[in-house]
């Protein structure tokens, strides 16, 4: 009984918590989203004595922005909006760009550009030049988290009337869940109009939201906005639908809210599967470009080259490199930057060869030991070249964002393209060694060494060169690579040791097995993560593979045949 | 054996020999005051400390234009401990034995303050320790002039539950101990503000971490149920950059779930284009864009010694500041260089912080320091939009915590204590555990 007691008592407040939240909400946002509101033309009369110029009540609330107090600010931003002067969505949009600056020597709000000298100044209003300011004699206004929500909002209003179907919708998307009246009034205004399917349709959720939000629409209404909703993976959705299922007292509205849930549920569960598979497969396609260079070297050379995870930086640091000799290139440089890579670290890897592995192959421990000095002597020179500091490596605005699929499903665009750019790798590869002259010799090679001499191979020759293609291969993943982590002298360092780990257990000597095992273990490593946190998914990860080692020694796929007994 | 045995007296000859010159380096030395400087210059810990490593040779440089300490120059001695935690010990020694500094600022990682610390009580040497740590210590040798938790993780959680309204919390950290300690702490405060235990989410990655995918989109569902949700971010070093860069990939904007660092500053935003992450949060005591003269002095002397415009200041290179201005002030007034006269100057002194305020040194070993809130702007700088009233003063020991609420450090008699149960009225020696 004090237990039933105890629910009531919880529903009951929590209810009330949820409609002091929801009447609450209207009063904190009012006015911060009125700048396309119909009635925002005839407001500034209230707040601006008569006889006060526009362009003069738009000074004064500019001058505000010298405080340092953010309601002020939120103050200023509501009546520039509400304005109605040309210049107020401009310059709201240049207190969102930083560039409406404070000049400290004058003490006024200006406009502001910076340049090599500092700043060059002009005025908010009539844009004219109005001198400069040093580089710390000005700065711009500050706005933080909420200020910049507020005028994003004010601008999303504005943006539903966009010709751009896109914007339109974004705009629309933003304002899913907001319950201001001014808003929801625009929403109503552009759902009488809006031709495009798509637009509408989030305009509909928004407003279906709007009607279960609010506690003095009809049970019809609300059931009505249920089953329209039903089927929508907006986050929005589910967490009023779940606020309905607690809070109602109809039990036609809860069995609705129930059932829409379930719906919406099964649905998410789906989208999570597929959402863990890109994960996986996208981290599998990081292992395989770092592994699949060692491949080479490692599985069909039979070299320990430690010194692998540092070619791979040799390569991001290439890519670094291009983008500061085109600095505006950054769209295309990549493109540049993979032969260049790959020669850099080709030529680097050959050096290695003829320097020091040459000399060493039988003896795997000392090239071990060999390779590793090499690997501290090419990170403590890169160091001394740029600096201990990290580099940053500009992504390009086609390889930024994410595709979004539905509200709760999106594929990132970088991860997208590398797991493209390592199949194109792998098969590249693959063509290379089955195809050409060089990959017959390097298979002919590994597979013999003496047959390979006596048939007239220059087998040194073949040594280098295909050292060369592996450490190529390893600076082209050093280019992807760049985009996604920190191009610094330890980025080699983190990936040897998962390199290795695909190479054999892959089984060493087979590109196929390296790409398999490179998948596998990138899905199965996210499929654990989420159950076992980040760290004791990759100690499992590693776990496994020694037992699997135990196990069948050579491998997923073991090579056969008599060059696998030597 | 014949041979031996001239070697053997060779060996001797030469150790005395040695010994010679060691001891005329001691006379040559007696005219100038030796400064140890133990950052590591390799290894990965390299591109954080290197630049303090800097920023003490340009404040000894700057000294010495001044004419230098109680009329005698300073003279660094910079070591490279190489990021490895057993050889900041080692190099610890050799720098208090050998060359007989009277004076180290060092270290980054805790790790590497915990393996110094019984060297520098054993031989009675001067540790300055200049970054934001979990706290929980304090010793007689070491002053710590970066943020305990109370100095920044606190007042960073106060900002997002009062000003931001937040009502769900992710932990995210390395997995390591100032991560674990802060977290620890965190969690037992918000518990007190009345936050559900559902509500926190706690994270640890490996160091390093550059797969941020399924972590980031666990924040995401979990800030999408509804409540306002926030990350207070522990994550070290490296792993800050593919950690950004998902979110704005994932398009989680700081409208919607701001995080909020205590690792992030502005040497590592230099990594990454700041654009997508305007809006997130960081808490330190200082930042570069805060405008005062003493701030904008400081920032030209650095762009001067280090020759590039382009490189940043950042909260531990303040702390740096204030440490190597209070040591100098401290000796001039203990009129010695003496480990024990240093150390009882220290306390009550107080020197100009960069931001505007003063520092004053604790009984503690602890500063007081203004706290700021600063968001990230498409500059790689911080905007500050929220700072204390006043100095915080650190505190060495967390009130949050069942095992240290009791204890305190004071090192003025009569306590003269690291951590003094006020309970009990007993000293359980320098640290605890």
């Amino acid at each position: 009984m004090p237990r039933v007691l105890l629910l009531i008592f919880m529903l009951l407040g929590a209810s009330g918590t949820a409609v002091a939240q929801t009447s609450a909400a209207p009063a904190d946002d009012a006015g911060q989203t009125t700048m396309a509101s119909p009635e925002g033309e005839d407001r500034p009369s209230e707040s601006v004595a008569p006889g006060v110029s526009k362009e003069e009540a738009l000074r004064t609330s500019l001058a505000k922005f010298k405080s340092r107090d953010f309601d002020v600010k939120a103050e200023a931003i509501e009546t520039i909006a509400r304005s109605g002067h040309e210049r107020g969505e401009a310059l709201l949009q240049a207190l969102l760009d930083r560039e409406l600056l404070h000049d400290l020597a004058g003490d006024r709000i200006v406009l502001g550009k910076q340049s090599e000298q500092g700043w060059a100044l002009r005025d908010p209003i009539s844009e004219e030049d109005v001198g400069s300011a040093e580089a710390r004699a000005a700065r711009p206004v500050i706005i933080n988290n909420r200020l910049r929500q507020q005028i994003r909002d004010l601008k999303s209003v504005t943006a539903l009337a966009n010709p751009n179907p896109l914007a339109r919708r974004e705009a629309a998307q933003r304002l899913v869940g907001n319950t201001d009246p001014v808003v929801l009034d625009a929403l109503r205004a552009r759902q009488a109009e809006e031709a495009n399917p798509l637009v509408k349709g989030v305009i509909d959720t928004a407003l279906n939201i709007a009607v279960l939000r609010d506690p003095a629409s009809q049970l019809n209404e609300r059931l009505n906005a249920i089953d329209a909703v039903a089927g929508s993976l907006e986050p929005a959705v589910r967490n009023v639908l779940r606020d309905r299922l607690a809070q109602s007292d109809a039990a036609a509205e809860r069995n609705a809210a129930d059932r829409a849930l379930k719906k919406i549920d099964l649905r998410t569960e789906r989208y999570e599967t597929a959402d863990t598979l890109f994960f996986g497969l996208s981290l599998g396609s990081v292992l395989l470009l770092a592994a699949i260079g060692l491949a080479i070297t490692f599985g069909v050379m039979g070299v320990i080259n430690m010194a692998h995870g540092e070619l791979i930086m040799l390569g991001a640091y290439t890519t670094f490199v291009v983008q500061q000799i085109f600095p505006d290139g950054h769209e295309w440089s990549l493109l540049v930057a993979l032969p260049a890579a790959f020669l850099v670290s080709a030529v680097v890897g050959i050096v290695i060869e003829r320097g020091v592995i040459r000399f060493l192959y039988g003896r795997p421990l000392e090239t071990l030991l060999a390779t590793f000095g090499v690997s501290l002597i090419l990170q403590q020179a890169v160091r001394v070249i740029f600096s201990p500091l990290n580099r940053s490596v500009v992504t390009p605005e086609w390889m930024s964002g994410a595709l979004q699929i539905n509200p709760i499903f999106s594929l990132t665009y970088n991860r997208l393209y590398i797991i493209v750019f390592a199949l194109i790798v792998f098969f590249a590869l693959q063509l290379v060694l089955k195809k050409t002259r060089l990959g017959l010799q390097v298979r002919a090679v590994s597979q013999n060494r003496g047959t390979a001499r006596a048939m007239g191979i220059r087998s040194e020759r073949v040594n280098a060169l295909t050292f060369g293609l592996g450490s190529g291969i390893a600076g082209i993943a050093g280019v992807a690579l760049a985009q996604l982590t920190n191009v610094g002298p330890n980025l080699g360092h983190a990936y040897i040791i998962d390199s290795f780990m695909v190479v054999v257990f892959g089984g060493v000597g087979n590109l196929w097995g390296t790409l398999t095992a490179a998948f596998s273990l990138g899905i199965a490593n996210k499929i654990i993560e989420p159950m076992a946190g980040a760290v004791l998914a990759k100690i499992m990860v590693l776990v496994f593979i020694i037992l699997f080692i135990q196990r069948k020694p050579r491998g997923l796929f073991p090579q056969r045949g008599r060059a696998a007994e030597e | 054996m014949k041979t031996k045995k001239l070697s053997l007296k060779r060996l001797a000859q030469a150790g005395i020999a040695a010994g010679a010159i060691s001891y005329s380096g001691l006379v040559m030395a007696a005219d100038t005051i030796k400064v140890g400087v133990l950052h590591s210059l390799s290894g990965t810990m390299a591109i954080s400390e290197s630049t303090l490593k800097d920023t003490v040779l340009m404040m000894i440089e700057k000294q010495n234009e001044k004419g230098g300490v109680m009329g005698k120059k300073l003279e660094p001695v910079v070591v490279d401990p190489a990021s490895d935690w057993p050889l900041f010990a080692e190099k610890a020694r050799q720098l208090i034995t050998q060359d007989k500094v009277d004076v180290i600022f060092g270290c980054w990682t805790s790790v590497s303050r915990k393996s110094v610390l019984p060297v520098v009580e054993e031989l009675n040497g001067l540790l300055f320790y200049p970054v934001q740590y979990e706290g929980e210590e304090s010793s007689k040798n070491v002053f710590y002039t970066g943020a305990a938790p109370n100095q920044q993780a606190i007042p960073a959680v106060d900002y997002l539950l009062d000003d931001l309204g937040i009502e769900r919390f992710v932990l995210a950290g390395t997995d390591y101990v100032y991560p674990r300690t802060t977290n620890k702490i965190l969690e037992a405060y918000l518990q007190s503000k009345g936050i559900a235990e559902d509500d926190i989410m706690i994270n640890y990655t490996p160091f390093g971490h550059s797969d941020w995918q399924s972590i980031v989109s666990r924040i995401k569902e979990f800030g999408g149920e509804g409540k306002k949700t926030a990350v207070v971010s522990t994550i070290n070093g490296d792993a800050n950059v593919p950690f950004y860069k998902e979110l704005s990939n994932q398009g989680m904007d700081a409208s919607d779930i701001p995080v909020i660092a205590f690792s992030v500053g502005e040497q590592e935003l230099s990594g990454i284009n700041t654009g997508p992450l305007v809006g997130h949060l960081a808490a330190w005591n200082y930042f570069q864009s805060v405008y005062t003269p003493e701030n904008n002095q400081f920032i030209e002397q650095w762009h001067d010694y280090i020759g590039d415009d382009d490189r940043v200041t950042n909260d531990p290179m303040e702390a740096t500041y204030i440490g190597f201005n209070m040591w100098v002030k401290a000796v001039e007034k203990a009129k010695s260089t003496d480990t024990d006269k240093v150390a009882k100057a220290m306390i009550g002194v107080e020197t100009p912080n960069l931001t505007g305020g003063t520092a004053v040194m604790n009984k503690n070993h602890h500063l007081s320091k203004p706290v700021l809130i600063g968001e990230i702007q498409d500059n790689g700088q911080f905007a500050v939009v929220s700072q204390t009233d006043g100095v915080v003063p650190g505190d060495a020991w967390s009130d949050y915590l069942p095992d240290s609420k009791n204890l305190i450090a004071d090192w003025t008699d009569p306590v003269n204590c690291g951590n003094y149960n006020t309970k009990t009225k007993t000293c359980g020696g320098q640290t605890a555990q």
